[in-house]
């Protein structure tokens, strides 16, 4: 009886637990659910990647059906961009932006919790699609006609928009809310110049989402309009084919550098750390940081080379991704500097970080190869901006991700990851990566489209196919250690300490894990890279202001989840049927209402 | 040293800026609302010169511009009843705010309905979403500010009847500010529609 009792309570603590997570606004459990999430997505956009690549490893190979292999690469594509990348990005957002500027929690609690939910459900939405046999089979990009209900008439294309769309309210609202939490959140003594500068390329990110994003919304609301309603936004006969491609790419640039500036952010954290020197040239990688957001908004016709803009667009483009090329170059420089001289640790951060450096400056160069309008006609839809694009986006931005896991793991979960595991990751992830991708600028240069099915045995693609192929399975391999490392560090890692690496910023002042409110009282900053001024230049005096006898702390609510449900009801109507989405919107505007009066103070 | 120094002790009252988390996220969301009209009305703006040779229900068929001229009056009007609402409750004039807020939605309300007229009486003459590229673009984009001039009065109504609960006192008059602020943007939106897509001349 006693048994069947304490059974019954053990299930009710199960309940409250799922429930406290379900409602929680802490800003570490919701970077959590970004982490976990966002790997989850990243090894199904591996699975696909896999798929993708078994396919192509020989010539006239039927291993899956076309149609299905279309799918394939676009699912990748978009699971990889928008449900891995961005969202593991903004765990790292959520659970060290309030620590590294001293705050006890984001400035919206409440939207931070909903912009989760959103992002579950809309990816959700996205990838159900499998369900029905009609994931998205039309690239990333989403071209129109190719888009248009003429030529993609079943629920595939639909899948497309109504998911991004629904993403992309996810984006925005954590962009602005990390916006004004960084603005206005900061720790007394904290101005501008001594943010930590993985704070300062997310507020760069978070502008840019703000301006980048309403484009893509416009873009599909415009195309789910043509599919769904009649209009001729990008009919070829009365409308524009090519405004598609601007509006996506005026997003689409942009959103390069938001995958990109958060790695830079990272690993300008992890360098200065393991080389105990401080980052070189602080103002200039935070300079160039924004000048390539800046000039970021101005060169998304480099990817329209080939449309037939004739040659005074086609140059001006050229120039603005060219000049692109220097703030980046500054910023590689800066990292090299930082290394320089410094008493290296080499940590498998430190080894990611550093990887990172050499794999985003090959992917930089080849980049500027695109940047030149000839050169870029021959290579244009090859597999050399294939191998562009992994090289900054894996080799880079995942790069930069895995060193911040391994980086911030100790404060995340109190623990050390595994450094034994972690460098035969490291070593597997490295070679794969190289295998994988590094052929395929041969392959590129050789002729061979991107997204095709397959291709004939005589055109000499088999070798570096094959190698490519090889390539992948050992990346997927490295991977899988990655995620073993992390459950098992998660159960028995060796202890850290509150400052396991020595570290800079004020993140590493409070304990790991951090306490619900993060700092028993209020940082003050009196320098840059503050920690480290407080252990060797002021002599440990930490400076905090008295002690706080009530912190106040916002608890948790159950609304943001029903307000996404509502949104992804709402997205899913006009995939099935629009009395969906009559329910969805009764279920947001009530939401919404229940929302602006729930007291909350 | 900046004031947030010294009221540590109340972190939610106290931002680095000075400057409140709720108007500082209006001003946020108002940069990111501006790209978002931006391109629509860019769009259009691409459209356009295609739209001068669309006979029988082209924009210089169609359009009146009189009478938006009317309409736009009376928008710019509620902008103004606006300021009054809030200098009203600035000065501790309850009554007068909800008289003037009230104003405000009631002068919104007339544009919708304005514009629905509108909306109807193009489409009895031929017009609808997917009849030519004019009737997409036009529909979409003064679509998309009617919905926000929806929302605005929904907003203002909303805070008449807060204010008659009693839940906005005179030191709380920034929750009508930043209510203000969205308020004067959808205005200043239409503006810029009410001259690129009605004013300057289709030729």
């Amino acid at each position: 009886m006693a048994q069947a009792v304490a059974a019954k309570d053990e299930q009710l603590d199960r309940w409250a637990v799922i429930w406290d997570w379900i409602t929680t606004s802490d800003h570490k459990k919701i970077g959590l659910l970004y982490f976990w999430t966002s790997l989850t997505f990243f090894f199904v956009g591996g699975l696909l990647a896999l798929g993708v690549r078994s396919q192509l490893a020989v010539p006239n190979s039927t291993m899956i059906s076309p149609d299905v292999y279309n799918q394939f690469f676009t699912m990748h594509a978009l699971v990889m961009i928008f449900l891995a990348l961005m969202p593991m990005s903004v765990a790292f957002f959520n659970y060290i932006i309030p620590l590294q500027i001293g705050a006890r929690d984001v400035a919206f609690p409440r939207l931070n919790s909903f912009s989760y939910w959103v992002y579950l459900f809309g990816g959700l939405l996205l990838c159900s699609g499998f369900l029905f046999g009609e994931a998205p089979d039309i690239g990333w990009t989403g071209y129109t006609s190719l888009s248009s209900a003429q030529y993609t008439p079943g629920m595939s294309g639909d899948f497309y928009v109504m998911g991004l769309q629904v993403l992309g309210i996810s984006s925005l609202a954590g962009g602005l809310n990390f916006f004004v939490t960084i603005v206005n959140m900061r720790a007394p003594g904290m101005s501008l110049m001594r943010m930590p500068i993985f704070v300062w390329m997310s507020l760069i990110t978070f502008v840019l989402i703000m301006l980048a994003f309403p484009s893509l919304t416009v873009a599909l609301f415009a195309l789910m309009m043509d599919r769904n309603f009649d209009t001729v936004f990008f009919s070829a006969s009365d409308g524009s084919v090519v405004m598609w491609q601007h509006l996506f790419w005026i997003f689409g640039h942009p959103e390069v550098y938001i995958l990109i500036l958060p790695a830079f952010g990272i690993i300008s954290e992890v360098l200065p750390t393991f080389s105990r020197k401080p980052l070189f040239g602080y103002s200039f990688v935070v300079f160039s940081g924004i000048a390539i957001a800046f000039l970021g908004f101005g060169v998304w016709v480099h990817h329209m080379f080939t449309v037939g803009m004739g040659p005074i667009p086609n140059m001006v483009f050229s120039t603005t991704t060219m000049l692109i090329a220097i703030p980046t170059g500054v910023k590689i420089l800066n990292w090299v500097a930082t290394l320089w001289g410094g008493s290296i640790r080499l940590t498998t951060a430190m080894l990611f970080a550093t990887a990172f450096v050499g794999m985003f400056t090959i992917g930089g160069i080849s980049g500027v190869m695109h940047a030149a309008v000839p050169i870029d006609y021959w290579q244009h839809d090859t597999y050399f901006v294939v191998a562009h694009l992994h090289y900054v986006l894996f080799g880079g931005t995942m790069f930069g991700l895995i060193a911040g896991t391994y980086y911030w793991f100790p404060k995340m979960f109190g623990r050390y990851m595994s450094e034994s595991i972690g460098r035969v990751h490291f070593w597997l992830t490295l070679i794969g990566f190289n295998l994988t991708f590094f052929p395929m600028h041969f392959l590129g240069v050789d002729g061979m489209p991107r997204r095709i099915y397959t291709y004939p045995s005589d055109y000499g693609y088999e070798l570096w196919n094959m190698v490519a192929t090889i390539g992948a399975y050992l990346l997927g391999l490295g991977m899988a250690l990655m995620v073993y490392n992390l459950i098992k560090s998660i159960r028995s890692g060796e202890p850290a300490s509150a400052d396991p690496w020595d570290g800079r910023t004020i993140e590493w002042t409070t304990t790991s894990p951090p306490a619900k409110h993060n700092f028993d009282h209020t940082p003050q900053i009196r320098a840059r890279d503050d920690f480290w001024d407080q252990k060797y230049n002021r002599k440990g005096e930490a400076e905090t202001t008295p002690a706080e006898e009530h912190i106040h702390l916002p608890p948790g609510s159950y609304i943001p989840l029903l307000v996404a449900l509502g949104l992804m009801l709402m997205g899913a109507g006009v995939i099935f049927t629009l009395w969906l989405s009559v329910i969805g919107g009764i279920v947001v505007t009530v939401g919404l209402f229940a929302w602006a009066f729930e007291p909350n103070d | 040293m900046t004031s947030a120094d010294h009221h540590t002790g109340h972190a939610e009252h106290a931002t680095t800026t000075g400057i409140t988390h709720n108007k500082m996220m209006m001003w946020s969301f108002l940069a990111s609302d501006c790209m978002f009209f931006g391109t629509l009305i860019m769009m259009y703006m691409v459209y356009r010169p295609d739209m001068a040779e669309l006979g029988g229900v082209g924009p210089n068929d169609l359009l009146d511009i009189p009478f938006s001229s009317l309409m736009t009056f009376v928008l710019l009007m509620s902008s103004l009843a606006f300021v009054l609402g809030l200098s009203a409750l600035q000065r501790g004039n309850h009554a007068g705010m909800r008289v003037w807020l009230s104003a405000t939605a009631i002068l919104g309300l007339l544009f919708l309905g304005g514009e629905g007229f509108e909306y109807m009486k193009f489409y009895n003459e031929g017009l609808s979403l997917g009849t030519n590229v004019f009737g997409t673009a036009y529909f979409v984009t003064t679509g998309f500010h009617k919905l926000h001039v929806l929302i605005g009065v929904i907003w203002l109504l909303g805070l008449v009847a807060m204010s008659y609960r009693g839940q906005i006192g005179v030191h709380q008059s920034e929750k009508v500010e930043i209510a203000g602020l969205y308020w004067h943007f959808v205005d200043i939106v239409w503006i810029v529609i009410f001259t690129f897509i009605f004013l300057v001349p289709y030729r």
